[in-house]
């Protein structure tokens, strides 16, 4: 039976750090990297003696990723003990959440092949972060464990079995993250590990009704291998079925190297976690005022975004699906509209610069919009350029480019680099007249009906100007010396 | 030194306190005399795991220097104290009684040594205790045992024996215990003084080496009833380190102390009068009700049918939060740690079979079972339901009465070896006290007493409305005020 008989069943578990400035239970700074436990204090160490002491904006960044994700945000959580032994986890339990989590229900609608889909949230809840244990850190090969990260806040939003497919299950993370972003509790980092994803995955006959034995699959920390990993195990359950033997259920760890995932921990060898009510934090109260407050401050969510953008602008579906998957973005894209112009063509050619060639650039120096070299003003001042025909296209380029990397005035880069074109008839018409004249065998062929040679002048004539010929002059010089 | 030491050492706190301030004694002087009575007295007594004199003649230099210019921090500014090990203290070795905490050096203080220390009181050193406050006899102390300065060859009490046996027999004029099912105020009682256990909340707990977080607390042991309110005043109100701790403001312990027992209606649960107690201790306990009655107050019959529930559901609530609160010695980042072990399994393993002592083991494989999956509602859950009926039992109750009152312990102190091997009829010395913590009441034993026979101390346990030890302190203190002081016991 082919694999195509089967359909794969998907639910994620995505924990999310939140921006707080602080850890979750005590002051000591979220802040990534720095020396070993340089941010610890007694509370994240776990010494004897030390209580955590709950960090209110965690309170609010979770009821405002529940108010954007339209979860009902319970009036009384409840924080649990999560026990376990291991060197990163100082206390011998993580404090989360469980039976009476912070935010129930909710969900996460996203794209694909041009068509809406709606994945429902179980819940999220409120968890420290475990630290990271070290290996090799000496000689002898023993190993550290760093707890900077330990107590760093999270959200866990967890969805229920509602994706039927790997780009599901990538369109959903990408759309979630971009609602994080646009919330500002969550800055989209997968390499770093501030936005991690675990996968349920199980497979069954299309058409059952009955949900087959799931895995849970960790350690994915891109949309590619969450893609990978996924397909590969939805591969690995179908074969196992057909070959007649059952699926077990157990934790697999993807390895991206080998693409594949492989067996972590069984069932039977799973922790009982003995859940219990944290005895050292009482209850955590949400007024229903503090929800209002919140849901009225929210900000404007990346769907909403786009269908403005689509209905006011006139971008693409695509084009809007872009610039707003990363609300740095999508505000430095309102703020160089906001400085050049309205209006749907100035919004299409302000969101063809950032969708295209500062996106490559930014990608190539991995620099945040906030702190481009390239304003929204700078890039505005070159739109002008261009509208003015002080520059062409390929000229806008350059500039572009060159402001990006140095933070230079656009027009100090183009009389530098001597990058404005020539309008000018009297010089075009020069090089218009010199170009026929060393071609005479294909201006005849022009003349005898092939008009796609004009593509062949238009290239001579940029080529003996340098580039700079303003290429509509030189168009329609062109076709009048050839009689059009 | 006009005073003898033995003397300076039998002082009340606030006695002493208004020494140091009237400048009549110098906190040198009661430091010095302290340290010279622990040096005299505790090779017998085994009160002390750790004693910082460097610390405390600095402390107390710094109390004359203040007292010299006139200042004063508090009624007890330049008075020693000691505090039970389970308090964290910056530098200062704190093992909570095990040996998986041994040479274990604290970054910070606990709040409540904090407090003491800017009331100026002198901490002079770090008291016994059985082993993560986990007994009642301090026969559990990984270190030492302590013994009863009444009799040597009985038991102080515990957890908190350090605390009761150093301010009994004068080393110190007050300490802090704490008390998660009786550990204030069974030492208090056996060892004839007087043991606070305060409403859940009123003290900060944070640097409090945990035991049963939802209910632990700390309290003061003193030898006179206006001195354990002096001291639970200085260290008690809210803590935001420690999110249990209460907002509401610290009532004024002494302002109603002398008030009187007259118009007060004391509860007596006529569970607690009805067997199981030694008929020295009953008639002691008699005794102090009549004379409640003779000065003024009303006693009023009440009832509690769920305490006789309550060791059940104390012995599957605190040894499952143990489980968890104990999970963090594990020989990865500080105390013991098993040399050689191949692994981290058996590192972990090695370590707790090596660093933790019978009876913590025991509790936490009482508590990991209570907790574990399909177990959890039958035990842990169902105990915290037995938890809110005594709770609803109380506030019964005190629709009828201001304060109970009963026995602290259904016996005097026993013999040290008595019940060691019997860790159920260890746990029943508890059956009294026990309720208080589960309810999250004030309570406090104070002496009503010697035991005919025996001469040993008896205590009178008061338990009082939430937030209500003021008046817990006023009717302690009538009692006090009508017995006259105990005798001081005999030099060890």
């Amino acid at each position: 039976m082919p694999i195509s008989d089967f359909q794969v069943v998907i639910g994620l578990e995505v924990h999310a750090q939140l921006l707080t400035a602080s850890k979750i239970f005590c002051g000591c700074s979220t802040a990534f990297g720095g020396a070993p436990n340089a941010h610890t204090c007694p509370v994240c160490l776990g010494l004897p003696g030390a209580l955590p002491a709950l960090n209110r904006s965690v309170v609010e960044m979770a009821v405002r990723t529940g108010l954007a994700l339209g979860c009902e945000i319970r009036p009384k959580s409840v924080f649990a003990r999560k026990n376990y032994f291991y060197p990163d986890l100082p206390k011998g339990y993580q404090i989360s959440q469980y039976e009476l989590p912070i935010c129930e229900g909710g969900e996460v609608t996203f794209t694909l092949d041009g068509r809406d889909h709606t994945a429902r949230l179980v819940r999220i809840h409120m968890e420290e972060d475990a630290g990271k244990n070290v290996h090799d850190v000496s000689a002898d090969g023993s190993s550290g464990v760093d707890l900077n990260r330990a107590g760093v806040p999270l959200v866990e939003i967890v969805s229920r079995p509602d994706l039927r497919s790997a780009e599901e299950a990538v369109e959903y993370l990408k759309a979630l993250r971009a609602i994080l972003m646009a919330l500002g509790v969550n800055d989209g980092n997968m390499q770093e590990g501030s936005l991690r994803c675990d996968a349920n995955v199980s497979v069954m006959r299309k058409g059952a009704s009955e949900l087959g034995t799931r895995c849970e699959i960790k350690n994915m920390n891109s949309f590619r291998f969450l893609k990978q990993a996924i397909e590969f195990e939805a591969r690995r359950q179908v074969e196992l079925i057909e070959a007649g033997e059952p699926v077990v259920q157990e934790t697999r760890l993807f390895d991206p190297d080998r693409g594949e995932t492989r067996s972590m921990r069984s069932k039977e060898e799973a922790h009982d976690y003995r859940y219990f009510p944290e005895p050292d934090l009482p209850p955590v109260i949400v007024e229903a005022a503090l929800v209002e407050r919140l849901r009225a401050a929210l900000p404007e969510l990346p769907r909403a975004k786009a269908e403005r953008y689509q209905r006011s602008l006139g971008l693409s579906a695509q084009d809007a699906g872009n610039l707003v998957a990363d609300a740095a973005v999508s505000a430095w894209f309102d703020a160089a509209l906001a400085a050049y112009g309205a209006g749907p063509e100035a919004a299409k050619k302000v969101a063809n610069w950032v969708i295209g060639e500062l996106a490559r650039l930014a990608n190539e120096t991995g620099e945040a919009p906030a702190t481009w070299k390239l304003t929204p003003a700078r890039l505005a001042a070159v739109l002008r350029l261009i509208d003015a025909g002080t520059i062409g296209g390929p000229g806008a380029k350059q500039v572009v480019e060159e402001v990006f990397r140095t933070g230079a005035e656009p027009d100090a880069v183009v009389k530098a680099k001597g990058l404005a074109q020539v309008s000018d008839e009297g010089a075009i018409e020069a090089a218009v007249d010199k170009v026929l004249a060393a071609n005479p065998g294909e201006v005849e062929k022009y003349r005898g009906g092939r008009k796609n040679l004009v593509g062949f002048f238009v290239g001579q004539v940029m080529k003996e100007m340098r580039g700079k010929g303003n290429p509509a002059v030189v168009n329609a010089l062109l076709r009048r010396k050839l009689g059009d | 030194m006009s005073t003898p030491a033995k003397e300076l050492c039998r002082l009340g706190l606030r006695e002493a306190g208004a020494g140091v301030a009237a400048k009549a004694i110098s906190s040198s002087e009661l430091v010095e005399a302290s340290l010279a009575r622990i040096q005299a007295t505790d090779g017998k007594l085994g009160a002390f795991l750790a004693v910082s004199a460097d610390r405390a003649r600095a402390a107390a230099k710094a109390a004359d220097a203040r007292a010299a210019r006139g200042e004063r921090r508090s009624e007890l500014d330049g008075v020693p104290v000691a505090v039970k090990d389970i308090f964290v203290t910056k530098g200062v070795p704190t093992t909570a009684g095990s040996r998986i905490l041994e040479g274990y050096l604290p970054p910070y203080d606990a709040t409540v040594v904090e407090r003491l220390e800017a009331a100026g009181a002198v901490i002079v050193g770090k008291l016994n205790m059985d082993e993560f406050a986990m007994g009642s006899s301090n026969e559990n102390s990984a270190y030492r045992p302590c013994h009863n300065p009444w009799d040597l060859s009985r038991t102080p009490g515990g957890s908190s024996g350090g605390s009761a046996a150093s301010v009994a027999a004068g080393q110190v004029h007050a300490s802090l215990g704490t008390d998660t099912g009786g550990s204030i105020r069974e030492p208090a009682a056996f060892c004839g003084v007087v043991g606070v256990k305060p409403t859940y909340g009123r003290v900060s707990r944070y640097g409090v080496v945990a035991f049963a977080s939802s209910l632990d607390q700390v309290g003061p042991l003193a030898r006179e009833v206006g001195d354990a309110a002096l001291v639970l005043r200085t260290i008690a109100g809210h803590d935001p380190r420690d999110m249990t701790s209460s907002t509401r403001p610290v009532d004024d312990y002494l302002g109603p102390l002398e008030e009187g027992a007259r118009g007060l209606r004391v509860g007596v649960p006529r569970e607690w009068l009805s067997g199981g107690l030694d008929a020295g201790v009953e008639a002691a306990i008699r005794a102090a009700l009549d004379t409640y009655r003779r000065l003024g107050a009303t006693l009023v019959d009440v009832s509690l049918p769920h305490s006789k529930y309550g060791i059940g559901a104390y012995y599957l609530i605190a040894p499952a939060e143990a489980s968890s609160n104990l999970a963090r010695y594990d020989g990865v980042r500080f105390g013991l740690r098993a040399e050689g072990a191949k692994g981290l399994k058996e590192m972990y393993a090695e370590s707790r079979e090596r660093g933790l002592g019978a009876e913590p083991k025991r509790r936490i494989m009482l508590g990991t079972y209570a907790l574990s999956s399909g177990y959890y509602d039958a035990y842990y859950l169902r105990a915290q339901k037995v938890r809110t009926l005594i709770r609803r039992d109380f506030d019964e109750a005190f629709r009828s009465c201001d304060v109970i009152a009963g026995p602290v312990t259904p016996s005097v102190a026993f013999r040290l070896g008595e019940r060691t091997g019997d860790p159920l009829q260890m746990y029943l010395a508890d059956i009294f006290t026990i309720t208080c913590n589960l309810a999250a009441l004030p309570g406090l034993s104070v002496p009503c007493g010697l035991e005919a026979g025996s001469g040993l101390p008896v205590g009178l346990q008061l338990v009082g409305r939430p937030f209500d030890e003021a008046t817990l302190f006023r009717a302690a203190r009538a009692l006090e005020r009508e017995l006259g002081p105990l005798p001081a016991p005999p030099e060890p």
